[in-house]
């Protein structure tokens, strides 16, 4: 497991390494030279000024260098200033990051207990009522996008039956219900179908029999040796969901007007105000960088198959 | 019919009388088992022969309670475990008496084992849901147990996970696994099928000796006539979910009084043949969905009538040339005797 | 819905059997072997066996058919602003209302299904070329080009398509190509993946083998060989993912970073409409409703060429 975990650390930095190179690419041709719109506008700048300033930014050092710094200051936490309040970018999405990760956090749980929940009792109850109307539901949902979901969940429970304010407040628990449930429901409709189908396959395999067999209660069988066989697949599942769960969070932010990093990207490309919206995608990679070291884990932790290859 | 068949050995274990089970498929109905009954006394080894299809299978998933059902599904017929029905027992009751007193080995130990737990936390849950058992204590005995089946270096093995053993060694787990809490009774489903020819062997031989010395039933289940002479003292033949022919074992070997089981011995290669042709039986099984009128067999039988089309032969007794009953065997073949003696 | 309607009106219903008229003696002329007739028959046959994926196909021909005919379909010219009719109910003239510029609805989504298809189709069929020649270089040619481009593809993986598609787009600025360019980057990681490890299964097969000794040069064996047999997945996910493409080419419209916003497009009609919920809904019901049918259909499809082509997979 050390050695694994090892192993996974190391492809994960040079992942990073990648990436940054990729947003810093971004930040170094993205128009509007934030050194030159400080100096004013184009007409009006006086060149020994802009020098100066591009001295003090260390532009006028060799790229290689300029993307040493960059990555120095990234490991600082630094990502530079926006454009709108000149502001820390990290100052001004640190609060809102925290946002996030509620609801984040909220619509994974959403997934994996209601998603996983339905569909395993929708594998319990195979042919049932239950089961019919689960498999219609998903079906037709996996083809919703999110900002369909939102606005139909915005109409429905805060214009027309006024159960929750339109603009979100990250601070009441209470309304991060909503947008969670927007932000989850997509991938709970997916993780549904595949513990479904995970497990009607699990209910057959052999081990369960033996399982019979051996004279296992039917509660324990299913509970230690269909549960823990089932959930592999949807750990793996809901690791590669978090991109789109990133994604979807920024849509979700901008309908409920949740005062998350989402928000944050999305008023920042309205304001094309970059060191906002590339440090939200940064954060955004690395958030998912990370998370999916952490499934990874999880997943070797569930099945020694992976473990001790 | 089954009433004259309780073994010379006492009363027997297990008896299985007139068992049907069918599958409902999308499309028919597969009628797998058609009736089939056998009995297996303490210290006996009874041989289930068969093709798969020919049903040998799902009766020991139907006695040992782990038929997929549905779409399988029982409907006739009892399974008497020391004159107990299993059928009509209550599930709990029925529980208790799974893998405590009538135990079963599969076919794959790779997929018959849980590939999540290590063999040791497995082989502990028999302990633990039967007796009661700490997670220490039946640690302590798995480990005994797999020293019991000859793995080496068992101690150091036992929180190893089943992918990391070789196909032998997963199946002695199987066996160590059966064997727990001494069963009456093993059902053992083609045991060394998935193995290699030499492993096989020791297999067998690791099996035999454990059930003399526990003095349990074994039924066996093969397709390989090879595995049976060695360990079996009675054979049961199955074709398309009927038993077609009962005999002791080497009776049968002998001289069989069916044509299936006469062909099936014919199909052995032996030394003595070298140079000949190797003699297969003509056409396939039937399919379980449209089994052949009369006898199932007819189609592919050398020997085969226009009675064997019109009217299904039924299990009877089979006598000497001189008019004697011949104990323990039956034949479902309405030419036994010119088979047996012709 | 919109999708199957347009299909029947008097219009389209004259063109449909003329361009199958068109059609059916160029593929008959081809004259195939008859074995492989036979093998497209069964595929058809498990197609065909999968009812939902029917369904999605109705949609899918529907969605191309309307983009395709939109200029006789639409009722009014999508860009022509109205400023005395702005933000009409439905009427007998505006079958779905107006929008804030006087501008017919039905008509902007008609012609918003020419985005839908532009966008899924071409950037998915990028994604396609790229992940599946870099992924027949890495499982055909392996070491040093395996790892190369397996850590690459680690690198565009660690981008969530959204986010990586808005750093683009803002380094490139809005637009239709910029959208299909940013999809098509951080896509074909997936994609590449999948072929590699097909590739790698199937290089070790026999025939390869049989190929190699034989003489056939390494462009013959990946191309006659290899990726034929390797081919399935990648189509598989190609399919389900046009869906995806048009969902987030939408989406970043919606969010101000896909086409521009006189463009009628259904992210930007979706945008228009966020600020009338439960005020003004027919501005964003109509365009939601060609998202999910289109999305749907493409699911469906996808749905129905993994029965067909790798039934294992079920």
């Amino acid at each position: 497991m050390g050695r694994y975990l090892l192993r996974r650390l190391g492809q994960m930095i040079v992942v990073l390494l990648g990436a940054t190179l990729i947003l810093f690419a971004c930040l170094f041709v993205i128009p509007g030279d934030p050194v030159g719109s400080l100096a004013g506008s184009e007409r009006s700048r006086d060149p020994a000024v802009v020098e100066q300033l591009h001295k003090r930014y260390g532009l006028d050092k060799p790229l290689i260098v300029q993307y040493g710094t960059y990555v120095n200051k990234l490991v600082h936490g630094d990502m530079g200033e926006d454009y709108t309040q000149r502001r820390p970018v990290a100052e001004i999405l640190g609060p809102k990051l925290v946002n996030t990760s509620k609801l984040a956090i909220a619509a994974i749980v959403f997934d994996a207990v209601i998603g996983a929940g339905v569909g395993a009792l929708a594998a319990l109850k195979r042919y049932s009522l239950w089961d019919t109307v689960v498999t219609l539901i998903t079906t037709i949902l996996v083809g919703f996008p999110t900002f369909v979901i939102g606005m139909l969940m915005l109409n429905l429970f805060a214009v027309q039956l006024k159960w929750v304010p339109v603009i979100g407040d990250p601070s009441d628990p209470v309304q991060v219900v909503l947008p969670a449930i927007t932000l989850a429901i997509i991938d709970a409709a997916l993780v549904a179908r595949l513990m479904r189908g995970t497990m009607l396959e699990v209910l057959r395999a052999d081990y369960v029999k033996t399982a019979i067999a051996k004279g296992v209660p039917r509660r324990q069988v299913l509970l230690k040796h269909v549960m823990r066989n089932s959930v592999i697949p949807v750990v793996t599942y809901i690791g590669i969901s978090f991109g789109s769960l990133l994604g979807g969070a920024i849509i979700t932010e901008t309908i409920f007007n949740w005062d998350g990093i989402g928000m944050a990207m999305s008023t920042a490309i309205q304001q094309q105000n970059n060191p906002i919206v590339v440090g939200v995608a940064t954060w955004g990679v690395a958030i998912f960088v990370l998370l999916n070291l952490v499934v990874d884990l999880l997943y070797a932790m569930l099945d020694p198959r992976i473990r001790l290859s | 019919m089954a009433k004259s068949e309780e073994s010379a050995a006492g009363a027997a274990l297990l008896q299985v009388d007139d068992l049907q089970v069918e599958f409902v498929t999308r499309d028919g109905v597969a009628r797998a088992v058609n009736g089939v009954s056998y009995s297996v006394g303490a210290g006996e080894t009874l041989a289930v022969l068969g093709e798969s299809g020919s049903g040998k299978s799902v009766t020991a998933q139907a006695v040992m309670g782990i038929l997929d059902m549905p779409p399988g599904r029982i409907t006739g017929g009892r399974v008497l475990y020391r004159g107990q029905d299993l059928l009509t027992m209550p599930e709990e009751q029925r529980r208790r008496i799974r893998g405590r007193k009538i135990a079963m080995i599969f076919q794959d130990a790779l997929s018959a084992l849980n590939p999540v737990f290590s063999v040791g936390w497995q082989l502990g849950e028999v302990f633990r849901v039967h007796e009661g058992m700490s997670k220490k204590d039946s640690l302590r005995r798995a480990v005994e147990l797999m020293d019991r089946v000859r793995i080496p270096a068992a101690a150091q093995r036992v929180n190893d996970y089943p992918h990391q053993f070789s196909g032998g060694m997963r199946q002695r787990i199987m066996i160590a696994m059966a064997l727990a809490l001494e069963p009456d009774l093993i059902i053992a489903d083609e045991p060394t099928t998935a193995l290699d020819v030499t492993v096989q062997a020791q297999v067998m031989d690791l099996l035999a000796e454990l059930q003399a010395e526990y003095n349990m039933g074994l039924i066996l289940i093969t397709h390989d006539l090879g595995v049976v002479a060695d360990v079996a003292d009675k054979i049961a033949v199955m074709y398309a979910g009927r038993i077609v022919e009962t005999a002791p074992v080497h009776e049968l070997y002998a001289g069989p009084a069916h044509p299936y089981t006469k062909g099936l011995l014919r199909s052995i290669p032996r030394l003595d043949q070298k140079g000949q042709d190797l003699y297969a039986i003509k056409g396939l099984p039937p399919s379980l969905l449209h089994i052949p009128d009369g006898c199932a067999f007819n189609p592919r039988c050398e020997r085969a009538a226009d009675r064997c089309r019109a009217e299904l032969p039924l299990l009877q007794a089979v006598l000497d040339e001189d008019g004697a009953d011949l104990p323990g065997r039956r034949s479902a073949c309405h030419f036994w005797k010119e088979t047996l003696h012709g | 819905m919109t999708d199957d309607k347009t299909t029947t009106t008097p219009v389209s219903g004259k063109v449909v059997p003329q361009q199958r008229k068109d059609r059916t003696p160029a593929a008959g002329s081809a004259e195939p072997a008859i074995k492989v007739v036979k093998e497209w028959q069964e595929v058809w046959h498990r197609f065909a066996a999968n009812k939902l994926a029917l369904v999605g196909l109705v949609l899918v021909v529907g969605l191309l058919l309307t983009a395709v005919f939109a200029p006789l379909i639409a009722p009014h010219d999508p860009l022509k602003q109205d400023l005395m009719n702005t933000l009409k109910p439905p009427s007998g003239e505006h079958l779905f209302g107006t929008d804030i510029l006087g501008r017919d609805q039905l008509s902007r989504v008609i012609y918003g299904s020419r985005i839908a298809v532009i966008v899924g189709v071409v950037s998915i069929v990028l994604t396609l070329l790229i992940g599946v020649v870099l992924g027949a270089i890495a499982g055909y040619y392996g070491r040093f080009y395996d790892t190369l481009t397996m850590r690459v593809a680690d690198v565009f993986f660690a981008f969530p398509l959204l986010i990586g598609a808005i750093i683009i787009i803002t380094v490139t600025g809005r637009g239709v190509w910029p959208v299909v360019l940013s999809l098509a980057i951080f896509g074909w990681a997936t994609v590449a993946r999948l072929l590699r490890s097909s590739v790698l299964s199937a290089r070790e097969m026999d025939y390869v083998h049989a190929a190699r000794a034989l003489g056939a040069g390494h462009a013959r064996v990946i191309l006659r060989h290899i990726l034929p047999n390797s081919i399935a997945p990648v189509v598989i996910y190609g399919t389900f993912n046009v869906g995806t493409a048009v969902v987030a080419e939408a989406s970043l419209s919606y969010l101000g970073v896909g086409v521009s916003p006189e463009v009628p497009e259904w992210g930007n009609m979706l945008a228009a409409g966020r600020g009338f919920i439960g005020v003004y809904d027919y501005m964003w019901t109509l365009p939601s409703l060609a998202v999910v049918l289109t999305s749907l259909g493409f699911i469906f499809v996808g749905d129905g060429v993994r029965d067909a082509l790798d039934p294992k997979l079920r």
